[in-house]
């Protein structure tokens, strides 16, 4: 049911308000969509009312305080980590919900080998890989997800796939694995993908108190301040580059280890 | 006089990314003139025009709005 | 009287964590540990108690966090190597006071060194291995008796201080097989898990495991209650034992597989009318400190003997501030210690000092 409000001798419905986050700032730079992530998800876990039944890793990375905002018991995972974290949780607690948020730094490159092992293993946990294409919190270097001549402060001259390789598509091979049973890529640059990347959260958060297997769900991110750029030119940037480079869209919405 | 909706910002957590302008199918949303206590120029309503859909709330990351829409009679 | 069984210690071991009502075990194979992998393998999936064979020991470790950090029993094990890649974890855990035990079966190093016994990480054990200031409960089994008692000692006292505590074994203990008897009055000890994450409910706050104190003075009383925390343990779970030490002329320290080699040495010596003792560390952090420095008043000078260059000799010249001298015999690379060869220094030393 709606709530309603009165105002001027006029009624409201409520449309959104603020989920049941702790009262912190975010620490997150203007325009970030970290924030709409955790909001995202806090809704979902206030709307499912089952704070009681999910708990959440941090990682390395700009979503390191997650804790901080998100209300709900959460751990906080070395660099890469977070995979082995709710890994070890899930097996422990296997009737609650787990998650993880992570960066591309940290699920894509120093936590591969956790991340892809854990999807394999189907573990019914929900990652939650922001995908934004460069180490955020560390400084703006070139992450594995950093597009093919796109500068950050270790790629100066834009990344040189000859050099560096290819950005790396890990929704693209976590789909493969048995183990996974939702992987979508999703944004959070307009309503309408807001409102898509609620309904994956939704559906992944349902996946791993059921048991069902991972859950991936990368969010196709931005990073204003890392990409150098206003937070209204990212969000040209993101939907220009990113998406294009990035679809979005399930990959899979069937799977895991019968 | 009636109208469709409205928003209420949060000023003092607005970080003025304008995220929320660019998703207002009706323009409703601009930026003060003075800056809010972190020094961000925050959101305001701009008109009256607004049809409280929501879109700004729900893209907002720091969630500092809450959308009302005039109820159904 | 509690039935007898022919184990190794590696299968001991795993057999006394299962009856001490383990929740958990995440572990990497590894020689000489695999042993306790493999035997974990056939029975938790069967009694439904959570196991992972994880991809790497640095993963094994962080599962042990997440387990852990649910307030659940929960172990690994590994040897030199692995214990090396877990050593970022086991700050972590160290820092956020998770409950957890480890295992160390030693095997010789530096690098991959060989897959024979040492003691050639005792530095690593006791004096930190991670960064940062911290410090492991560190227990010294000789025996596969031993191997299974402490393993129920290791997790109470983990519970007791949320602190991760560490048995340091080696390539000998755990391949070897001798007898073992089971405890059959275990009762596990009443444990407060509010801290844990379990899920919030709504009558408490949330409960947040972390390592992350960014603002400095944060981090600096994070440093002081895990020190104040340490110097409990230091006055209370020192554990030794003591051989022939009442009228010993020499004092000879050894933990572990040294010192039942040591136990050997002390009866050749006397049966030849050398009077030398043992202080045995059960426990080589908190270090026995206080009993070698009574003794140091006795006899003319201790003899450390460890299977490594030298490394727990400096924690007995700490002890003694020096006053007495004290010298090193050991073998390394794998090689076990020769019980002619302590009493041949023995005699030396008696010459000199």
């Amino acid at each position: 049911m709606a709530e309603t409000i009165t105002k001027n001798g006029q009624e409201f419905d409520v449309v959104w308000k603020k989920p049941n986050l702790q009262k912190n700032d975010m620490h997150y730079c203007p325009g970030c969509a970290h924030g709409t992530l955790e909001k995202l998800l806090q809704e979902v876990i206030d709307e499912k009312g089952i704070q009681h039944q999910i708990i959440g890793v941090s990682p390395v990375g700009c979503a390191v305080f997650a804790y901080d905002y998100m209300n709900c018991d959460m751990q906080e995972a070395a660099h890469g980590r977070a995979c082995a974290l709710a890994t070890g949780i899930k097996r422990v607690m296997p009737e609650h919900a787990v998650f993880t948020i992570q960066g591309d730094g940290d699920l894509a490159s120093i936590g591969l080998a956790e991340t892809l092992h854990a999807c394999n293993r189907g573990e019914s946990i929900i990652i939650l890989f922001y995908n934004n294409a460069i180490y955020g919190m560390t400084g703006g270097q070139m992450a594995p997800t950093t597009l093919p001549g796109q500068i950050t402060s270790s790629s100066p001259d834009g990344r040189d796939p000859k050099l560096s390789g290819m950005p790396l598509k890990v929704a693209n091979i976590v789909k493969e694995f048995d183990g996974t049973c939702y992987v979508t890529r999703q944004a959070a640059n307009n309503a309408v993908n807001a409102r898509k990347l609620k309904k994956a959260i939704e559906k992944a958060v349902d996946n791993s108190l059921n048991n069902r297997g991972t859950s991936f769900i990368e969010l196709v991110g931005n990073c204003p301040s890392g990409w150098k750029l206003t937070p209204v030119e990212s969000y040209k940037w993101w939907e220009e580059n990113m998406l294009k480079y990035y679809p979005l869209g399930d990959l899979k919405t069937e799977g895991g280890i019968k | 006089m009636e109208i469709k909706g409205y928003i209420e910002v949060d000023i003092q957590k607005c970080k003025g990314c304008q995220l929320c302008a660019t998703v207002c199918p009706k323009a409703v949303i601009g930026y003060s003139d003075k800056t809010n206590d972190k020094g961000y120029y925050y959101a305001i309503m701009v008109n009256e025009d607004c049809i409280g859909c929501g879109n700004c709330a729900i893209v907002c990351p720091d969630s500092v709005i809450t959308a009302y829409r005039a109820a159904k009679k | 009287m509690a039935e007898k069984y022919l184990m190794k210690g590696n299968e001991a071991l795993a057999e006394a964590a299962i009856r001490a009502g383990i929740d958990g075990y995440f572990g990497y194979p590894i020689t000489p540990q695999s042993e306790v992998l493999e035997y974990f393998s056939k029975w938790l999936p069967r009694k439904g108690i959570a196991y992972v064979q994880a991809e790497s020991e640095v993963s094994a470790i962080n599962m042990v966090y997440g387990a852990g950090a649910c307030g659940k029993r929960v172990m690994t094990s590994t040897s030199s190597p692995g214990f090396s890649l877990m050593q970022e974890g086991v700050s972590y855990i160290a820092c956020a006071q998770i409950p957890c035990v480890l295992v160390n079966v030693q095997r010789g190093g530096p690098g991959l060194g060989t897959i024979q016994p040492s003691q050639g990480d005792y530095f690593q054990a006791v004096k930190g291995g991670g960064h940062g200031d911290y410090r492991l409960i560190v227990l010294t089994p000789n025996s596969v008796q031993e191997q299974a008692d402490m393993v129920y000692k290791a997790f109470d006292l983990s519970e007791k201080y949320l602190n991760p505590v560490l048995i340091l074994s080696d390539g000998a203990l755990g391949q070897m097989m001798e007898t073992v008897e089971f405890k059959e009055d275990y009762v596990r000890p009443e444990f407060d898990d509010s801290w844990a994450t379990t899920g919030k409910m709504t009558n408490r706050g949330m409960n947040t495991i972390t390592s992350l104190y960014i603002k400095p003075e944060d981090m600096e009383k994070k440093n002081f209650e895990l020190q104040a925390k340490y110097k409990i343990i230091e006055e209370n779970e020192v554990d030794y034992e003591l051989c022939h030490m009442d009228d010993a002329e020499i004092g000879y320290i050894a933990y572990g597989l040294s010192s039942r080699i040591v136990k050997k040495a002390v009866d050749i010596a006397r049966e030849q009318g050398i009077k030398v003792g043992l202080i045995r560390p059960k426990t080589v952090w908190p270090f026995p400190k206080d009993v070698i420095k009574k003794y140091s008043e006795q006899v003319k000078a201790y003899l450390s003997i460890e299977m490594s260059v030298g490394q727990m000799i400096e924690d007995v010249k700490l002890a003694i501030d020096c006053k007495i001298p004290v010298e090193h015999y050991g073998k390394t690379g794998g090689i076990v210690l020769s019980t002619e060869e302590i009493i041949e220094k023995t005699k030396d030393m008696l010459n000199k000092y």
